[in-house]
């Protein structure tokens, strides 16, 4: 990262680039069969979008619905398959690939110095497979729908639901392989295909969250295959797995789920703190407060997760000693996350802070997080969880996580990395008038819900009680608010494409290796191998920013 | 701490939006749920508040200047670490410790609960009172009395919630699950199914008719014209052909049924296992799984002729057993 290495990385800064990973190629057969990780990476983030346009209108439908107590919408059997299908499709469609796909498969080998991924044919492999299983989805989606919930109990779903359980469940079968097969290629880049000079302790934060997620995607995502796989056994030979009129035992499956279930909200989770590492430091100009601490949060989150899973199941019968040991074992995957917040709170001590979009979704991931992570703490405890188990308590706590979290943080990190994807920039003003608005609406939709969950409002109910109709009124009207600030970013990304201003390769004058080559980059990355000599966020030495504002 | 959350909130909320912010507590458990609650939203206040002033003022006090230069920083501090790991898990240990507690002492019924049994099925809540009546999405209880609900599913699993009780389990098929309560204020409270079982989910909804002693006594006389839980599970053990194994004679080939419920009994393992609930139960419809020494395996299976509320009344009926013993023998 010296300064020389940098100006012999992009030869013509001020001008669009001569030739760049994006130009190199023209024709739908040079996407379709890219070996190009930053190309693979955008088909990802394609696909994902298009996904969450899905489960983002079967919300908007559930909250239409839940205007009046009676339903103003739909019948309970369509609101049934409207929230498996939101489930489903936000959680293994869009958020477990969104900022490991995308963000990940473009910036790993960039931010490591590398050229591409470690199996460049492995990952073109994995989006097809991914595709697949998105369309499985759709098909089902569209032919009937599903209405098991994400969680797929049985002996519901093996033996009374009437929908289409198990092409269901081999559509999410299939796109776990497309992780299995990301999260070994991220873990072999990661170890093999480091510059010269990048150490351990000198990779950005981004990447050690990245191995953390890699990690947890080759070790749980084959229980959730199995899981599913046993089901649908179940459900077409009427072998006695979970049912118990066949001799099964249906809390099985909830260990099995959750074995992997738990995991995966981190995997959820993990991806967007170490985009907020990189908001943080990158627009306070500052390194990370307590990089090591940071670092090794990540693992320990990573393996704590896997123990925790009996916390899911408090009231389903478990022994109390289970209970006991599940609840302490919450209470401890919670102090990494209290660790991170911390540090980057400390990071912004002395530091130069200011304000563009990305660092505004960052500050609100913080505020969003804070409050998730905190709430999370009702539902260790077991005394409490016992009331607000499978209430609406957990339907705001875990919404303001992985969408006042992880997806804040995927929403961040695409504005910071956009001008490094595309070579343009998007309106500034637009977007931070987007980012604030989604702050706002998305506390509007979810606060309310807390309230109703201690209340006693049970979750997955298409009709309820006249008295929990204002905060249910309140909660919708905030999701417009929402849906507005989704749409907003979705417009002026896309027009940015085209029109937004070009800018060179560094625009917010920030360290790591993927500035110091053009944007957007060159289908070999870099035009020389990089050499690093330096730790990450060394901001001793950081450019200044050729601030671009519209 | 929890007193004045408590407080703030709902002067906020009572005066300004008119909103509902609290359910009825109406269990002797709800209020001691209610303070691990207060506490942990005190808690939730307290460190969110802080970290949103400590970023404020970081926004504000180091917003970028033009022309600053790069201020040598502090990028670690062990004692800052240390000190934001262990005051959180401290934190952590005191709330484990309480609501655990107070968790534990829940979970276990009182001795001399009044049982009632519970079966969910797609989708409504069938109640049975031992004493006769029986009632659909309706539970009446009398005040003041502790009430144990053994509760098992013909179906799907099904969950039983009450908010204002602060109680909640699954209701599993195959397996008895159990929860208790003392409800302690006259009135009438939710009852939710909490755990995703089909279409109708939303409306397997019904109400908990807490009642004084004496109107409890009237409603359960009215109810009493049909023949209680033993009764019925009496003519079923002979409509069932049960009696003709274990019947009264010696020369019966299975063991009498007598006085069994609630003691140990000597598996043909070599285990040792209490008769319950689910050990009856299981008797019944799987007894390859429970087989008592002494005896040739040679019962068969009922699954399949008897319902899960039959079930209950030949488990009612053996238990009755088990109480004329004890009465015979002082
Ligand atoms: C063909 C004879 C036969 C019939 C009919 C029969 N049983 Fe049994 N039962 C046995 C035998 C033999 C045992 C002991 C061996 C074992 O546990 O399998 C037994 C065991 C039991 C036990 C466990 C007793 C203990 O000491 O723990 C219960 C409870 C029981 N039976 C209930 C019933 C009920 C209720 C019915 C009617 C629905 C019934 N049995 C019908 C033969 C029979
Ligand atoms: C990436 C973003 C999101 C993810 C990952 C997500 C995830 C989930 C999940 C897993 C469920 C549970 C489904 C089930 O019970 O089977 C759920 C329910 C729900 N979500 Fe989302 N969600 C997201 C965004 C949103 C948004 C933006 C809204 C607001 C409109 C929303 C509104 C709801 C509603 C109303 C329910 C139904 C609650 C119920 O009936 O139990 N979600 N969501
Ligand atoms: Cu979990
Ligand atoms: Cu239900």
């Amino acid at each position: 990262m010296s300064t020389t290495a940098t100006v012999e990385n992009f030869p013509n800064s001020s001008a669009e680039p001569q030739e760049n990973y994006l130009n190199a190629r023209y024709g739908v057969r040079s996407w379709l069969l890219t070996l190009d990780h930053k190309r693979i990476g955008l088909l990802y983030l394609g696909t994902i979008t298009l996904m969450f346009v899905v489960g983002g209108i079967a919300a908007t439908m559930m909250r239409l619905n839940l205007l009046e107590p009676q339903g103003t919408l739909v019948e309970p059997e369509t609101y049934n398959k409207l929230f498996s299908t939101h489930g489903i499709v936000m959680v293994f469609f869009f958020l477990v690939p969104s900022i490991p796909a995308t963000l990940g498969n473009f910036l790993i080998p960039l931010m490591i110095g590398a050229r591409d991924v470690a199996f460049p044919r492995l990952n073109l492999l994995s989006w097809y497979i991914f595709v697949t299983g998105c369309l499985l989805m759709l098909y089902v989606v569209f032919t009937g729908g599903i209405d098991t919930g994400w969680t797929f109990y049985p002996p519901y779903s093996s033996s009374y639901a009437h929908t289409d359980v198990f092409l269901a469940a081999m559509a999410i079968f299939i796109a776990g392989f497309s992780s299995i097969l990301t999260g070994m290629n991220f873990v072999v880049t990661i170890h093999k295909m480091r510059a010269p000079g990048m150490t351990w302790f000198r990779l950005p934060l981004f990447i050690w969250s990245m191995y953390a997620t890699a990690l947890i995607f080759v070790l749980g995502t084959p229980v959730i295959a199995v899981t599913l796989l046993l089901l649908g056994v179940e459900k077409l030979l009427h072998v006695g797995i979970f049912d118990p009129a066949l001799g099964g035992d249906p809390v099985l499956f909830q260990h099995m789920f959750w074995f992997y279930s738990h995991p995966a909200v981190y995997i959820m989770i993990l991806p967007s703190m170490g985009v907020i590492s990189e908001l943080i430091t990158a627009f306070s100009r500052k390194r990370i407060f307590g990089y090591s601490f940071v670092a090794f949060s990540s693992l320990a989150i990573a393996v704590i997760s896997f123990l925790v899973w009996g916390h899911h199941m408090f009231v389903s019968g478990q022994s109390v000693y289970a209970g006991l040991i599940f609840s302490v074992l919450s209470f401890l995957v919670a102090i990494p996350s209290a660790v991170k917040v911390f540090n980057w709170t400390a990071t912004l001590y002395k530091g130069s802070i200011s304000y563009e979009a990305p660092m505004l979704y960052a500050l609100g991931f913080i505020g969003l997080f804070t409050i998730g992570g905190l709430t999370g703490l009702f539902l260790a405890s077991l005394s409490t969880d016992v009331h607000l188990n499978g209430t609406y308590f957990v339907v705001a706590h875990f919404h303001y996580v992985m969408v006042g979290g992880a997806v804040m943080a995927y929403m961040g990190g695409l504005h910071y990395w956009w001008p490094k994807i595309t070579g343009r920039l998007y309106p500034d003003l637009w977007a931070r008038f987007a980012a604030l608005i989604i702050f706002v609406g998305f506390n509007l939709t979810f606060f309310p819900q807390f309230v109703l969950g201690y209340l006693g409002m049970p979750r997955r109910y298409a009709m309820y009680p006249a008295e929990f109709q204002s905060l249910n009124v309140l909660s919708s009207a905030g999701a417009s608010v929402l849906a507005v600030g989704y749409v907003i970013p979705l417009i002026y990304l896309i027009w940015s494409m085209k029109y937004g201003p070009v800018v060179g390769p560094n625009p917010f004058g920030t360290k790591g290796l993927e500035w110091t080559t053009q944007s957007p980059p060159p289908t070999e990355n870099f035009l020389r191998t990089p050499i690093v000599t330096e730790e990450a966020y060394n901001y001793e030495t950081a450019p200044e920013p050729e601030v671009v504002r519209v | 701490m929890m007193g004045l959350t408590q407080l703030a909130v709902h002067s906020i909320a009572a005066a300004w939006l008119d909103l509902p912010l609290q359910p009825p507590a109406a269990s002797s458990i709800a209020s001691s749920v209610d303070d691990v609650y207060y506490l942990l939203s005190g808690i939730t206040i307290f460190f969110s508040v802080l970290i949103f002033s400590i970023i404020f003022y970081f926004m504000i006090k180091y917003r970028r200047r033009p022309g600053k230069t790069y201020e040598p920083e502090t990028h670690t501090s062990l004692f800052l670490e240390l000190s934001w790991t262990i005051i959180p898990s401290l934190i952590c240990v005191v709330i484990f410790v309480w609501s655990s507690a107070l968790y534990v002492r829940n979970s276990r019924p009182p001795a001399n609960a009044r049982e009632v049994f519970v079966i969910g099925k797609q989708w409504m809540w069938h109640i049975q009172h031992p004493e006769g009546p029986r009632e659909i999405n309706a539970l009446h209880v009398p005040v003041g009395e502790n009430i144990k609900l053994t509760m098992t599913s013909q179906d799907v699993i099904h969950g039983f919630y009450v908010p204002a009780f602060r109680v909640k389990k699954d209701v599993l098929p195959g397996h008895y699950t159990s929860i208790w309560f003392k409800a302690n204020q006259v009135g009438t409270y939710h009852l939710f199914c909490s755990q995703y079982c089909g279409t109708n989910h939303s409306e397997m909804i019904g109400w908990i008719y807490v009642m004084s002693t004496t109107d409890y006594a009237a409603w359960l006389a009215e109810g009493e014209a049909s023949e209680s839980l033993a009764q019925q599970g009496a003519q079923l053990f002979t409509r069932l052909g049960c009696d003709s194994c274990h019947g009264a004679a010696a020369s019966s080939a299975g063991p009498s049924l007598a006085g069994i419920y609630g003691k140990p009994q000597k598996m043909a393992d070599g285990s040792t296992r209490v008769v319950d609930d689910s050990f009856l139960r299981q008797a019944v419809l799987t007894p390859s799984t429970v087989h008592v020494a002494g005896y040739p395996q040679i019962m068969p299976t009922f699954t399949g002729q008897v319902d899960e509320q039959q079930v209950l009344q030949l488990i009612a009926y053996v238990k009755s057993l088990g109480a004329q013993e004890r009465t015979n023998g002082q």
